[in-house]
């Protein structure tokens, strides 16, 4: 019945979603993903903010959407022509898909930390990044993390920063940092744990909430400031200098742990399909869009379309949103090009 | 602020726009080696001259040592040093006349 393949280009939660809202509209979908299983960066949390959710609980009901699907994992797009509507798609290992339309789905990059040499990332046993105390929340092996007395959070880290030419805010690290603040807090009761901040964006349902959980439950203390050097003292502790901005005054503190919140970047997974399919980047360095608000599932290039964190750094409720949106332009599309079992 | 003399600041503004895009991280008056010591602080500087407390600011641009860690760091590539000399400039300028 259906002529023509639905390619989605990873098998993050976009892809995920896209894949299984495109099989509920009649449509015949392949999910390409370069790693060995599904998930993206979803497979590698623990909970989610701003309610610390179980990760693992999302993930398996997206994967469970998408069992009857066809995936190709460990599967890279090595060549895609396009002749008339239909794109001609070759993979690594060989096997050839026609679409009729193509979901990008790539998702985000985390910063590295390392970029930001002044916060001693890969110098400093102590300082660790989001990420990584997410694998501790997982595994609890992780030697760094030894009964911490004395944590601090860096905000923005990677993000509103020309110095590494990332300008935009990564709008998930304010609501992770405290969601992550309060987890630790939990772990280790007689620690005392800072956040430093440059402005606190707890925007989405219940983040606010979570903040008022972080101050009044948990005794997490958000100084406002950004942080700008770390060093180590002799006993091996870190010493992070910073400006108390409400109060007016430079600062110093000893630490025990320090975590890096990183920000989002494009992953670079993207950049050899975008160049086969010739879609830019936006001033962000994301994948570009047909405009900022109704066209924000379209690119430039017809039968060409994006969903989630490729475009710009997202939470998942919004990924997930625009995942069933991206599906939806693409049935429409198909209607009207290229799919005659769509035409009646 | 509504008798608020802002002469001193709408020149600076006027030679350097970039002054208006600081979003008090902190991070100059963090790394600030005359900070140390002093009550020096770049991101007051400006915050001073927009409210139009020259004689203020003047004090903290005295404390200043030129070392340029500021300009180094800055989250939204400001100018520091040169923001520095232009007040120091045109404020020489005015008492000289």
């Amino acid at each position: 019945m259906n002529e023509y393949r639905i390619l989605i280009i990873g098998g993050g939660p976009a892809g995920m979603e896209t894949a299984y809202q495109l099989k509920n509209l009649g449509l015949n979908p392949v999910i390409i993903e370069r790693n060995d299983k599904l998930g993206g960066h979803l497979a590698q949390w623990d909970r989610l903010f701003p309610s610390s959710d179980s990760a693992e609980t999302l993930l398996e009901k997206l994967k469970d959407q998408t069992k009857d699907i066809e995936k190709k994992l460990n599967a890279k797009i090595s060549n895609i022509t396009k002749e008339g509507n239909i794109f001609h798609v070759t993979l690594s290992n060989g096997i050839k898909y026609d679409a009729a339309a193509i979901v990008i789905c790539t998702g985000f990059d985390l910063f590295k930390a390392e970029k930001k040499q002044e916060y001693g990332y890969g110098i400093y046993n102590n300082v660790i990044t989001n990420a990584e105390l997410e694998d501790y929340f997982k595994t609890h092996n992780d030697k760094r993390i030894d009964e911490p007395k004395r944590i601090g959070f860096v905000h923005c880290v990677g993000s509103r920063d020309v110095k590494v030419n990332n300008t935009y805010c990564s709008k998930v690290c304010c609501a992770t940092a405290l969601k992550q603040a309060c987890e630790i807090k939990d772990e280790f009761p007689y620690a005392d744990v800072y956040c430093f901040y440059m402005d606190l964006r707890m925007f989405g349902k219940g983040y606010e909430d979570l903040y008022l959980k972080a101050q009044k439950d948990f005794d997490i203390k958000c100084v406002r400031g950004r942080v700008c050097e770390v060093s180590e003292n002799i006993e091996g502790k870190l010493v992070i200098k910073a400006e108390d901005t409400l109060l007016g005054t430079p600062m110093k503190m000893t630490l025990d742990l320090l975590v890096l919140m990183c920000g989002m970047e494009k992953s670079k997974s993207s950049n050899e399909i975008q160049k086969m399919l010739n879609i830019n980047n936006n001033e962000d360095g994301f994948i570009e869009t047909r405009d900022n608000f109704s066209g924000l599932n379209l690119t430039k290039e017809k039968g060409v379309f994006v969903a989630g964190a490729c475009t710009s750094p997202k939470t998942l409720p919004d990924t997930i949103a625009e995942a069933r949106a991206a599906a939806m332009e693409v049935f429409n599309y198909l209607k009207v090009n290229g799919q005659p079992s769509l035409v009646q | 602020m509504d008798n608020v003399d802002l002469k001193l600041f709408n020149k600076i503004e006027a030679l350097n726009p970039d002054i208006n895009t600081c979003m008090a991280c902190g991070l100059c008056t963090a790394t600030c080696t005359a900070g140390n010591f002093t009550d020096m602080s770049f991101r007051k500087i400006i915050l001073m001259l927009q409210r139009g407390k020259d004689k203020e600011a003047i004090e903290l641009v005295k404390k200043c040592m030129m070392c340029g860690k500021c300009m180094m760091i800055c989250s939204r590539g400001i100018n520091t040093r040169n923001i520095l000399l232009s007040i120091t400039r045109i404020y020489n300028e005015e008492q000289n006349i």
